[in-house]
């Protein structure tokens, strides 16, 4: 009985070996990818929806390639959070943030800047969309008339599609969102806030203007099911922020040299990836609005 | 492999608690925060996956052990070493159960390692999560198909002389892959920084404004997010626990050829085999875009699941009274209702209380849904990188857990609740 187990047994030990040889060769990885000549890792926040996403940055990795003289490759996001994580630990030195993430991946990574921005997005606004159903009328300024109705947010950590319209919710109705909705939702990207409220999920959103915008140019939304309720006040959004430290692996004036392959982006087909008209330059104080207010909503510490 | 060496040592009180404390987490709650140390790479996968199986593994070998004949380690001399004693006399004892129990916790973590995806793992779970999202339904066929032709075809491509292939295959595919290096600062800066919270991050802590500090940010975050999150979890937990046992009980005479007839029993058993074997999650997301946002589809997707689990086990020991029927005995529904359910009802009742535990913990997770559950506010702490507030989240939907765990056990000992056949498969069923 006990003979005829013996051979499990040391197949259990072969296992462990097995098991053992596979982890220290696991842990050896990291050593030999970084021998490699670098390569600059750069992502993006996943504001729209991401087999769009991917196809498009792979251009702007070889664009900016070609710039720069190094590798560069693109890696996708699954979250707002990831995109501000990876940042952090360093496993992507440069990334296109929304307002809000930028300022969080700024706060966590000391010595990092913005660079660049969309000519578009010194004076970015949000929309406030509506399902057709509740036969809202577009506003001047926030009224009553939306008080009761469900809405949708976009992802937590976005800029144009939570911290800004609920800073502007909150000056203007003295109240939690969650009291002049009857429910708040958090749809998790642009895309889908207008999905939601196009199948009337939801009677109401807020999305950043230039992906509705494209949506509505794209036929991707019907009109005669959603329309634009509300434009917020406009503020700072969207930017390129680098590491710091991105100069020690690839020389002095590095970060200069991201700048101007970005100011010098001419090709409409790449600038839709965003979507942007042109590039022009920023500085983290430029972004000090979003960061205020984040605080005053108690999203930073 | 832990779960091995943890499983002699299983009766210490501490390793009992370590060992309940890691099953208590959610992977997908082990792989946000591993997220934030390793990125979205294959170690946080393995990481994520091994932690609660560890666990699991610790509390299903050690009670096997148990029930292993003793007789060879008691005919060992008196001096012999314990790691000895431990290899040559017990654990050969008990490898028949420990292989079936092995192999079932392979499904488990096919399941658990689809599920991630949906965080940004580049598993099944991911493409699927992309798919929805761009309305591709075609496309979601398709990975779903795959995934159960993965899991039914298992018994066919899991057999143990190709295991070393399989182990050795896949320490050469986490070569090839690459992903993010691995930087021990980061996994430092999380152990050191990140998780210590807010108010007490290099404060003075002889100073009793920091604690005070201290005391007014916990009991904020207690009130306004574990609270809530803590109440809605309980209400999603106790109704999908109603759904699972109604589910449970008019499911399992599907697999009953005498209550169904013999196509209806094949039916039956598809029916079950696709709810209980795609997971929790899946389902959950899966009816929060047919159904809309709310607590709802967690409640049918948690109850279909769980209720398939137990109509299963239920069926199964209905098969075994089939036999011993009376030749007179009645026929349809009156034999439903007269032989098998009183037969039946005192395991039903078992191994429902068995599931509440799991279904809390799942009831957590699907916050990351955007049902507002305790996995929702996780989640948003975590937008927020505010890792210390994660922290102290999970760490109550632990001691959630350990109470619904602690109250189930009460009832199951008052009402002398216990599953008649505790073979391995079925046990491996029933736990988490």
């Amino acid at each position: 009985m006990i003979r005829s187990k013996r051979p499990s047994a040391s197949r259990w030990a072969a296992k462990i070996a097995v098991a053992a040889i596979a982890t220290t060769a696991f842990f050896s990885l990291p050593a030999e990818t970084q021998a490699q000549q670098p390569t600059l890792t750069f992502s993006a926040i996943p504001n729209q929806d991401e087999t769009h996403l991917l196809d498009r940055f792979n251009k702007i990795a070889a664009y900016l390639s070609k710039e720069l003289g190094v590798q560069v490759k693109y890696v996708p996001m699954k979250s707002y959070a990831a995109a501000v994580t990876s940042f952090r630990n360093n496993h992507v030195q440069l990334a296109w943030f929304g307002g809000m993430t930028g300022v969080q991946a700024r706060i966590v990574v000391p010595g990092s800047v913005a660079i660049v921005q969309g000519e578009e997005d010194p004076k970015f606004v949000s929309y406030m969309i509506a399902n057709s159903a509740t036969r809202l009328k577009e506003m001047k300024t926030l009224d009553n008339s939306i008080r009761g109705k469900t809405f949708t947010f976009g992802s937590k950590a976005s800029t144009s599609g939570r911290l800004m319209p609920e800073y502007f919710l909150r000056q203007h109705y003295k109240e939690y969102p969650e009291k002049v909705f009857s429910r708040v939702g958090f749809s998790g990207d642009h895309t889908k806030t207008i999905e939601l409220v196009e199948s009337g999920a939801y009677d109401i959103g807020v999305v950043d203007y230039t992906v509705y915008n494209a949506a509505v140019k794209n036929g991707k939304v019907d009109t005669k099911k959603v329309s634009i309720i509300w434009t917020s006040p406009p503020y700072p959004d969207y930017n390129w922020s680098i590491r710091g430290d991105v100069e020690k692996t690839f020389g002095p004036g590095f970060i200069k040299k991201v700048q101007d392959a970005f100011l010098k982006m001419k090709d409409p087909e790449l600038l839709s990836a965003f979507p942007r008209k042109s590039f022009i330059a920023a500085s983290n104080k430029d972004f000090q609005i979003v960061e205020d207010n984040a605080r005053k909503l108690k999203l930073l510490d | 492999m832990l779960g091995l060496i943890l499983a002699p040592i299983h009766h210490l009180r501490p390793v009992r608690a370590l060992a309940a404390t890691l099953r208590a987490i959610h992977e997908l709650f082990w792989a946000l925060l591993f997220l934030q140390v390793f990125g979205p790479s294959a170690l946080t996968g393995i990481v994520a996956i091994a932690l609660p199986y560890t666990g699991v593994f610790a509390k299903v070998y050690s009670e096997m052990l148990e029930e292993a004949d003793r007789r060879p380690d008691e005919l060992l001399p008196p001096n012999t070493g314990a790691v000895v004693r431990f290899i040559y006399a017990r654990v050969p004892m008990a490898l028949a159960p420990f292989r079936i129990y092995t192999m079932y916790r392979v499904e488990c973590g096919l399941r658990s390692s689809a599920v991630l995806g949906f965080i940004g793992l580049p598993t099944l779970g991911f493409e699927l999560d992309t798919f929805f999202k761009v309305a591709k339904f075609e496309n979601v066929a398709a990975v779903l198909i795959i995934y159960y032709v993965l899991i039914g075809t298992i018994r066919w491509w899991l057999r143990p002389v190709l295991l070393p292939f399989y182990l050795i295959g896949s320490a050469v595919l986490l070569f090839s892959l690459g992903g993010p290096p691995f930087e021990l600062s980061n996994l430092l800066r999380f152990l050191t920084s990140d998780i210590v919270p807010q108010p007490l991050r290099n404060a003075d802590l002889s100073l009793a404004s920091t604690w005070s500090a201290f005391w007014t940010w916990l009991s904020m975050l207690l009130s306004n997010q574990a609270w809530p999150g803590l109440i809605n979890t309980f209400l999603v937990t106790q109704m999908a626990l109603a759904v699972t046992m109604i589910v449970a009980f008019l499911g399992f005479p599907l697999i009953v050829p005498r209550l169904t007839g013999k196509l209806g029993g094949i039916g039956g058993n598809v029916l079950l085999v696709v709810g209980r074997s795609t997971p929790e999650y899946m389902l959950v997301y899966i009816f929060l875009q047919m159904l809309g946002p709310s607590m709802l589809p967690a409640i049918v997707a948690l109850g279909l699941h769980n209720g398939a689990i137990i109509a299963h086990l239920l069926g199964r020991q209905a098969e075994a009274i089939t036999p011993n029927l009376r030749p007179d005995a009645p026929k349809g529904f009156n034999l439903y209702l007269y032989e098998y359910v009183p037969r039946l009802y005192g395991n039903f009742l078992a191994y429902s209380f068995y599931r509440w535990e799991i279904i809390l913990r799942e009831s957590a997770i699907v916050g990351i849904l955007g049902v507002k559950t305790l996995g929702f506010f996780v989640d948003g702490v975590i937008t927020e990188i505010r890792l210390d507030r994660a922290i102290i989240l999970i760490g109550i939907t632990v001691l959630a857990t350990f109470v619904v765990d602690w109250i189930a056990r009460a009832i199951r000992r008052r009402f002398k609740l216990s599953m008649n056949d505790r073979n391995s498969k079925e046990r491996a069923l029933v736990e988490p």
